[in-house]
This record gives C-alpha cells, structure tokens and sequence, in this order.
C-alpha cells in the first residue's frame, strides 16, 4: 500500500470525524439556546459576543482543565474504559450515513442495519459506566438503562424497517433515492404513523425525557455518569449528542428524503444537515416540555403499546409491498 | 416506619435478600434542603424508610428565650423561610395573645394581604420545585420551575417594595404591622395577582392535558384521611385527604371572618389531591387579596409605637398560643411570660414537621421514582422542620 492510498484511506474519516465533532459541539449551543427561549431566558451570552457563541469551547476547555477523579472503590479498568466504549459505537453511525448521492464514508449493501447495530451497542459503554463507578445511584441507572434499551431496541429497529419493507433494500442510498417522489413522512397514514412511533421510540432508547431515567438526576442525581469528572464526563457528554444526532440523521434518511430538496443537486448535503437539525430540535423541544415518566410505566409502555404497534405497522407494510407486487415507493 | 429487618440490612449494606439500601440525602437534588433519607430497596421498591432530620437546627426555640419580643420577628421568619410572612405573623399573634394587646383594623387587614400573598408566593415555589423533582433538572420540570419564579418574582418585587425585603422581612410587630402600603402599592398588586392568575391557567393547561403528569401523580402516595388524622397532617395535605380543617374558617384570627373565601377539598388523598388543592388555593388567596384591597380601612397599622429600642414591649405574666394556618398548614407558638421583656419559653409547632413525618407510613411500596414525587407534594422547608 502505498503512502497515497494510506492518505486517502485516512483522511476522508478525519475530516467526517472532526466535522462531526464541530457540529456536535455547537449542537449543545443549540439546544442551550432554544431551551432558554423556551423558559423565558436568555442562555449563554457573555462568552463570546453575540450571543455567546464561543461558549462550547470554552465548556470544553473547562472540563479537559478539570480534575480527573477516579473513585477509590471504582473498578479501574471497567471504569476508564467505559467514555471511550460509549463513544466509539455513536461515532461509527455516521461512517455509514451517506450525506448525498455517493457521499458517504462507506456505502455498504446493509447500511440500515450497520448503523442500527452500533446505535445498540451505546448499552454496553453505559452499563460499563454505571458498573464501573461503584456507585448505588450508578448502578440502579445502569440496571435501568439495560431494562431500557433492551425494551426499546426491539420496537426502535421494527419501525425503522418499515421504509427498508417497503423499499425492498438495507442500503440507505437506495433507500433515499426511493422517496425521490414522495418522502416518506407523506407517505398515507402508514408513513405518518411510523415517523411517529420512530422519534417517539428513537426519544426512549436515546434515554431522552420523558424517558430519560437514566440520568434521572432529582432521583438518582446524575446517574451513570455521577462519579466521572473532568474530560472523562466530557466524552460522555460527547457521545450522547453524537448519538443523538446520528438518530436524527437516520431519521432523516428514513422518513424525510435525505438530501432531496429543490435546487440543485450540490445543495445535498445542506439539505441533509437542515432536516436533521429540524428533526434534532424536535426531540429537545420534546425535552424541554415534558416531565418524566417512572420506571415500570416505560417498561410497559414498551412491551404493551410500542412493540405490538410496531409489529402491526411492518405488518401493514408487507401488506403494502405483497399487493404492490415488489419493492420501491 | 423502618421495619426490624431493614435496620440490620443497614450495617451490611447489601442484604441476603438482594436488599439495596441507599442513602439520598442529606445532600441530594431532590431533598429540598438538608433532608435524609436512609431506603431500603427491593430492585427499584422501597420496602422501608429511615428519615433523618435536624442538619438545619439552628436553636429557634432557645433564641426565642435570648431575644426580645421586638428583636424574634425577624429571626422567626427564619424558620419557614418559605413563608416568612405566616411566622412572623404567628408569633407577634402569641405575643398579642399573652399580653391582651388589641390589633388596628387596618393592621389585620394587612396582614391577611401579607399572609395571602405569600401563600400564592410559597404555593409558586412548591409547583416549581415538585415538577422539576418529577422532570427534572434538565428538562420538562425545570421549564415548569423557571416559569413558577418568573411569577414568584413578581410576588417578591410586591413585598421588597413593602417591607425592602424580598425574604424575611420583618413585617410584622406586636400590636400591628411596621409598614403601610406605599403609594400606588395596590394598582401594582392589583396587576400582579391578575396576572399570576392567567399564568395558573397556563400552567394548569401544560400539566393536567399531560398523561405523563397525570399517570405520576394519580394514586401515588395515597393517604387516608384516619391516617392523616393520627399523624396530625394539617393544611393542604390533610385537606387533599377529605378533611375540610382550615384554622381560618375554624378559629378564625385576624379578621378572616370578613372575608369570603372557599376551603378546597379532594377526597383522593393522592398527589394529584394535593396538587388540586393547592392550584383552588391559589385562586382562593388571589380572591382574599382582592377583597382585602377593596376593603381596606383607613387608621393607624399599630395600636404599639413603633421599633425605637429593643426593650419597649414588655409583656405581663401568663402563656399563651397562637395557630396561623400557613400555606403548608398549622403553624403554632406557645409562649411563657413571667413579666419581663423576653419570654420565659417558647415552642414551635411547625406544619413541615408535622407534615413530613407521614412520609415514613405512604413511601413503602412506592419506586425510588415515587418518593421524590411524594416528598415534593408534601412540601416540606426544612427550616421548619428542624428550626
């Protein structure tokens, strides 16, 4: 392998890693900002004028100048490793999302599930996180968070199959060239349904309120993440928005055209990065508005509405495709 | 009440039988205050509660003994630092009641507008607080808690322009009230009280058209009302619980009598009871304060001269008590003269204290989720609970 090849083999996923890490960063101000609209404040305004914009950075310099605290009773290596577990799998998500036609670090035949595999992986770096720590309020977030997420999993890829049914492929740029007539959202009732379920099961297996009991911080304080500090505490931080957004991304591959949008074809990504931003805004609005719900209420949520109505939904579907005669919307 | 078992599944910290005990408190998002909580969990249940209280106690009692009847009032708004108002209010009313000392009709009737308005004020900090327990910090409940201030603030900007104060504000003194109402004081009032009232219709819009809210809060921490009885539960708790006790329709004090105002009943028991309560009692005291500011009478605010040395109120021998129904119930003070220009003893009877011990009998049974819930619909200052 020559030098040149290793250079073109590495720098594509350089510049998606550091872009990624830019927008997630400035993503915090997002939600920062829209949230104090929302209650009627102003929010970050004095680092960086206007409107407080250096305010991410300097968040980051504060927690990598932090001390790092490591718990005399944690378990060393589970809870070092833990940041950097939950981390990885949020950012191997957007190695397979493809930004417009071609534009993507990997286009592989099984994208939909490639990206859906490693969004389940997120369980293991947070049950390491809570198990690590030797914590109790931890380790009741960790056994929450496996309770969750195992529960959610299920019906969170149900509905995320449906576009893929319907399309007839796993390969996410066969699956947005599909929608070129008609997104998927617009899709009669079924589509409505299904986006619905899907931002409503994707807020549930992101831990997001109202299902945030994970972090649950007025009952368990912060969690799984209550003993970690410092840069530590950032990169769990890091990793939740990373995924977060990368469940954006999907949806806005699955339901709302990926990059299709008028004007032309260069504007792709732009119009990518727009909807999942709108999608993204949608689930901290959510956030922001709601309380949260218990524990054995989201357990049955899941196995008593969620789950049969995302069966029903494939179900139809396959209905859909089978009087159809084949794939393609 | 912590159960035999539980207590020796505490020195081990794990039990055979898979029992977590945890400790939430005395520092916790959720404590309101200083408040300790030894549970016993069965995976997410709890099977038995040990509270511990006294990390505020500050000697209230005592410092009543050491201080005169001019210099407490501003300390007993320590106490309920919540409700400052209502503790001052109880004890110069105890003073007043050792020492047969007659109150100016105007100097009731600003107390009743003091009272009421810092029950719309307290009542803000509970909904507040209770939803960001349920919400959290980061989320739902803390825009419910933002809001709540924003109103609460309001209520503030009324009593510093009162008093120059906007916590303790040493209103109150035996025989009448330190302050009349400024100039223009009431159209600002007047305003103010209209508008929390449209804001109680907003936030009632954003919390009960909320299944979430609702399945938190219907049938959680479920108290009868025998048991509210044997514990002595007062104000909106008890009456949450379907027993229609107010001391101002009962023993009615400070010229309540005038006044036409409802006592809110539920009979469920259950958060959601007290959260009803409480929302109609806001609407009652905005209805009090209304009649107060069209009634006001003209005349002095003291039948007693006012603050010119710490000594000049001096009170015959005799005891007495005083009970003031606060926005978290009966608050009460027995005071002992024995002729001098400080009382000889003097007891508290805190509604947070009385209130907060039946969270020992309604929180076995409930998920670790519930009992900040529960904690939050009880109300609890600590203040007041340790004093």
């Amino acid at each position: 392998m020559s030098a040149s090849d290793l250079v073109w083999l590495v720098l594509p996923s350089f510049i998606l890693l550091n872009g990624v890490l830019a927008l997630i960063t400035y993503l915090t101000l997002l939600e920062r900002k829209f949230a104090a609209r929302l209650q009627s404040r102003v929010g970050p305004y004095r680092v960086g004028r206007p409107h407080g914009w250096l305010q991410p950075i300097a968040d980051a310099l504060k927690l990598m100048l932090k001390e790092d605290i490591v718990p005399a009773a944690a378990d060393r290596p589970v809870y070092n490793l833990a940041p950097i577990v939950f981390l990885v799998p949020a950012f191997l998500m957007y190695a397979a999302i493809p930004f417009a036609p071609r534009l993507a670090l990997a286009d592989l035949e099984i994208g939909l599930l490639f990206v859906l595999a490693v969004s389940s992986l997120e369980v293991v770096g947070l049950f390491m996180c809570g198990w690590g720590s030797n914590n109790k309020y931890a380790l009741l977030s960790a056994m929450r968070a496996v309770n969750q997420i195992i529960s959610y999993e299920v019906p969170f890829i149900l509905t995320a199959l449906v576009p893929a049914v319907l399309v007839g492929s796993l390969r996410l740029q066969d699956l947005v060239a599909a929608q070129q007539g008609l997104w998927f959202v617009a899709y009669p009732v079924l589509g409505q349904l299904t986006f619905v379920a899907f931002v409503v099961v994707a807020l549930a297996s992101e831990n997001r309120i109202p299902f945030d009991i994970v972090e649950a911080e007025s009952e368990l304080v912060a969690g799984f993440r209550v003993e970690y500090s410092g840069m530590k505490f950032a990169l769990i931080q890091l990793a939740e928005f990373t995924h977060l957004f990368g469940v954006a991304c999907l949806g806005t591959l699955l339901f709302l055209g990926g990059w299709l949008g008028p004007g032309p074809a260069g504007l792709g990504p732009a119009w990518f990065l727009l909807k999942a931003l709108i999608l993204f805004v949608l689930i901290v609005w959510i956030r922001w508005s709601f309380i949260r719900i218990r524990v054995d209420q989201i357990l049955g949520l899941s196995w008593k509405v969620f789950l049969p109505a995302a069966l029903v939904l494939l179900l139809a579907a396959a209905v859909v495709v089978i009087a159809r005669g084949g794939g393609g919307v | 009440m912590p159960d035999p078992e539980a207590r020796t599944v505490l020195e081990y910290g794990y039990g055979g039988n898979e029992r977590l005990v945890m400790n939430m408190g005395p520092q916790h998002p959720s404590a309101h205050g200083v408040f300790r909580m030894i549970l016993t969990l069965e995976g997410e249940t709890i099977v038995a509660v040990e509270p511990v209280i006294g990390y505020l106690h500050r000697c209230h009692e005592k410092l009543g003994e050491s201080l005169t009847y001019v210099q407490y009032p501003s300390i007993a708004s320590k106490t309920d630092y919540v409700a400052a108002m209502t503790a001052e209010l109880t004890y110069v009313r105890a003073a007043e009641q050792v020492g047969q000392i007659e109150v100016p009709k105007r100097a009731q009737y600003l107390r009743v507008l003091a009272a009421e308005l810092q029950r719309v004020a307290s009542h803000l900090l509970w909904l507040g607080t209770w939803c960001m327990d349920m919400g959290g910090a980061l989320g739902g409940g803390a825009t419910m808690f933002l809001y709540c201030f924003r109103e609460r603030e309001m209520i503030l900007d009324l009593f510093e322009a009162l008093t120059g104060a906007r916590l303790l504000y040493g209103f109150h003194q035996v025989g009448g009230t330190r302050y009349d109402l400024p100039v223009g004081w009431a159209d600002t009032c007047r305003q103010t009280i209209a508008h929390v009232e449209t804001r109680l219709a907003e936030y009632e819009g954003l919390l009960e058209g909320n299944t979430i809210f609702l399945v938190r809060t219907q049938g959680v921490g479920v108290m009868s009302a025998a048991l509210a009885q044997d514990v002595g539960v007062s104000g909106p708790l008890l009456r949450g619980s379907g027993i229609a006790h107010d001391i101002r329709r009962a023993e009615p004090y400070s010229s309540y009598e005038d006044f036409a105002f409802d006592i809110p009943l539920e009979s469920a028991g259950d958060c959601y009871a007290r959260y009803r309560v409480r929302m109609a009692e806001f609407r009652q005291a905005i209805a009090i304060v209304r009649q107060v500011l069209d009634g006001l009478p003209a005349g002095p605010i003291s039948s007693r001269p006012g603050v010119k040395s710490v000594a000049q109120v001096k009170l015959p021998k005799g005891e007495g008590y005083a009970r003031v129904e606060g926005p978290r119930g009966e608050v009460g003070i027995y005071l002992v003269s024995e002729g001098a220009t400080k009382p000889y003893r003097m007891k508290w009877r805190g509604a947070s204290f009385s209130n907060l011990a039946v969270a020992g009998h309604i929180l076995p049974g409930h998920k670790v989720a519930d009992a900040v819930a529960i904690l939050g619909s009880i109300d609890p200052v600590f203040g007041e609970v340790d004093r």
